[in-house]
């Protein structure tokens, strides 16, 4: 039975009911018990995001919480995935992976391929991302496309809490490598999530809104970025269909391209920087296989190339926002040779 | 004091969940004479778009929602009056209705509340609606739940109280459904009518549902008033194994669509949310398996299994049974209807393998004409002289 909860909610459920059905699934990262050392504060904040929150006392033993070192337990957890468990380690925020990149892309990535199939490593690695909590340059940026473009590495981000549950549920039983990221911002999102568990499949993209003029691709956050100017767009009687690409690896080209095919125009909205981005990615991919649709140039809305700004005037001005994604729609479909 | 002879035409409420409608436009127009079943017009909700039929005849007097507007279920859109009633009279009432729509007060609405019964150790969810009175059970075929009947539960809610319950597999129920028999179907049916305190019920069953319905009735006739079934599976080998095994396989959006096309006559009911809310379900743990485990009592290779014509040998003569069909039934094919003996049977002229989602006042008037020809003679009048 759906029931309406938050995001956060809805990936400690996620965790919940994975650390229920299957007893390899633990859970490890700084502060997701909370106050060690402490009994009567133990559990208090559940990790700073508080999603891990409750798990400590329902699971003795399977929630570690880890020295503030993590190239080392980001490699416990690839180390203990190779060992049969199924570890789910969080990374506070994704602009900390840089330290413990070996162990992501030469180490976990390369398993499976290097040992000719017989390794599988099920580790996933929780991450927050995204601007505006007021948290600058280093606490602040987007980065999954650096994650996407290592082979051997499967990159999630959820926008809704149904989406959160079920993706957060096919990453745990997945038996590769997944990168999961959680927008900063959405954890307090609320929506219809079903009690039971269920798990979405990688690489299906979500139609959020249907429409025949022009097709939006986006993901994460951006998502209702991009859903607000779509209804302002149609009370203007521009009709935008909404892609939500929910994961960048596997990406479902499929759904992208038959979406151009029928509209002829594409804008790609991505929080990230435009360079070696989604944008460009799927910006590329509609240039080469769906040429012929375009009755437009592609245009890309993105954060402009710099770091995240601490100023709060900038940081929302570095931030794609409706009227930006609106402005984009209106220069594709006004758009004459 | 409001002309008893106005009668309001309100916004239906198709399913648990909604709570507005969108009227997309209009088909009735001020002025018109509507037939009882004829089309006013049509409505979108979240979920589902549909054709709001009249309830009974009458004459369109005053359109009250706009088309393109949306309004609380319950709300009044528009009023019928005979000719006999002033144009004064009508004005005030239209523009009492108005004001409560552009309050945004959503009128009081009677919305079916979910409960669980237990069968066998899985829990059974359904929901009932309506007055006190005859107990009528709605039962929902392979793949369904209780919202298959969102354009009817509400209308027989009027005169009955109507239950719709979720299968073992299906909806919120328990998605273990054991070897998978239409024993473990019967069994949660029976589970329901005992807590809901029904001695005896009227069935209402859609293809496998119809084959369960039987079940139950084969089991003790005596508990069962009447029997309507819709489709009902398992009155001849034909069967749309193709369509039932498409079902059980699909994993995306895309395998999906095609297949859900097939239900109905014309596919535009198969709307994006309706494959969207496939697929959640689709997706829960256990539902997989669930489906795999129902097609071997729906599938013999690809022939039909099941054996409807045996439970209605077993049931004997006293309980009436009508047998309804849409013409273009693409799942189950509408001559089986003659195999089913001793029943009254209704083609529905155009409609496919859902006729109480294509065509629910239809078949809402076949619910109730089965129910009348159940009901005991009321006191007083001569009893049929049909034996000793």
């Amino acid at each position: 039975m759906a029931r309406n909860i938050t995001y956060r909610e809805a990936l400690n459920e996620a965790l919940a009911q994975e650390m229920e059905r299957d007893e390899s699934v633990i859970v490890m990262g700084e502060d997701n018990a909370g106050g060690a050392g402490s009994p009567g504060a133990q559990d208090a904040w559940g990790g700073v995001l508080g999603v891990t929150k409750g798990l400590y006392h329902k699971f003795p033993g399977r929630v570690l919480d880890t020295p503030i070192s993590e190239s080392a337990f980001i490699g416990a957890a690839i180390g203990a995935a190779t060992a049969g468990l199924r570890p789910v380690a969080e990374l506070m925020f994704v602009d900390f992976m840089g330290v413990c990149f070996d162990q992501i892309y030469n180490q976990a990535a390369k398993f499976r391929y290097m040992f000719g199939g017989k390794a599988v490593t099920p580790v996933v690695i929780r991450t927050m991302y995204g601007a505006g909590l007021r948290a600058a340059a280093q606490h602040s940026q987007c980065l999954y496309p650096l994650f996407t473009h290592i082979p051997g590495l499967k990159v999630v981000l959820p926008a809704t809490p149904y989406d959160a549950k079920g993706l957060l549920i096919q990453a745990i039983r997945d038996n590769d490598p997944v990168m999961f990221f959680e927008h900063k911002a959405l954890y307090d999102l609320a929506g219809p999530v079903p009690e039971e568990s269920y798990a979405l499949p990688f690489g299906e993209a979500n139609v959020v809104r249907e429409g025949g003029d022009v097709t939006i691709v986006t993901l994460g956050r951006m998502v209702h970025t991009s859903l607000e100017a779509a209804g302002r767009l149609a009370a203007d009687g521009v009709q935008c269909e909404v892609i939500d690409l929910r994961t960048t690896s596997p990406l479902d080209e499929d759904t992208v391209l038959e979406s151009v095919e029928g509209t002829g125009r594409l804008v790609v909205v991505d929080e990230a920087h435009p360079r070696c981005s989604i944008a460009t990615d799927i910006s590329a991919l509609v240039a080469r296989k769906a040429f012929g649709a375009l009755q437009a140039p592609i245009e890309m809305v993105t954060a402009p190339h710099t770091p995240v700004p601490f100023s709060k005037a900038l940081e929302d001005l570095y931030i794609p926002d409706a009227q930006r994604v609106a402005n984009a729609v209106k220069t594709v479909t006004g758009w004459t040779r | 004091m409001t002309d008893q002879r106005i009668v309001p035409v309100t916004m239906p409420k198709w399913g648990l969940s909604m709570q507005l409608g969108k009227i997309t436009s209009w088909i009735a127009a001020e002025g018109d004479e509507v037939a009882a079943g004829g089309d006013l017009a049509d409505i979108e909700t979240e979920k589902i778009a549909g054709t709001l039929e009249a309830a009974e005849a009458g004459t369109m007097r005053r359109i009250i929602a706009r088309a393109g507007e949306d309004v609380p279920v319950g709300g009044t859109i528009a009023l019928m009056a005979p000719a006999e009633v002033s144009e004064e009279d009508l004005d005030a009432a239209a523009r009492q209705a108005r004001a409560v729509i552009d309050a945004g007060m959503p009128a009081d609405v009677s919305a079916p509340e979910v409960q669980t019964a237990e069968a066998g150790g899985r829990k059974i969810s359904y929901a009932g609606a309506g007055a006190d009175g005859d107990v009528v059970l709605l039962i929902h075929g392979y793949g369904g739940d209780r919202n298959s009947w969102l354009f009817l539960q509400e209308p027989l809610a009027a005169r009955y109280r109507v239950y719709a319950l979720d299968l073992p597999g299906h909806g919120t129920s328990a998605k273990d459904v054991g070897d998978g028999s239409i024993g473990v179907l019967a069994d949660a049916v029976v589970a329901v009518l005992d807590a809901v305190g029904a001695g005896q019920a009227h069935l209402v069953g859609h293809s496998l549902g119809g084959a369960v319905a039987l079940g139950v009735a084969a089991r003790d006739p005596g508990r069962i008033a009447s029997l309507t079934l819709i489709a009902p599976a398992g009155f001849g080998s034909e069967i749309n194994a193709g369509y039932l095994r498409g079902f059980a396989d699909a994993q995306t959006r895309r395998e999906l669509k095609p297949v859900l096309g097939q239900l109905f006559a014309a596919d535009d009911l198969v709307t994006r949310q309706v494959v969207d809310d496939l697929l959640a379900y689709k997706r829960l743990d256990g539902v997989d398996e669930a489906l795999h485990a129902l097609l071997g009592t729906l599938l013999d290779g690809d022939a039909q299994r099941a054996d409807s014509a045996a439970s209605v040998a077993a049931i004997g003569g006293a309980v009436p049974i009508t047998a309804v069909w849409g013409s273009a039934d693409r799942i189950v094919p509408p001559a089986q209807a003659e195999s089913v003996d001793r029943a009254v049977r209704r083609l529905i002229d155009g409609a496919g393998h859902m006729p109480h989602m294509e065509r629910p006042a239809e078949v809402q008037a076949a619910i109730e004409e089965t129910i009348a020809r159940a009901r005991p003679p009321a006191p007083g009048t001569p009893s049929p002289t049909l034996g000793p």
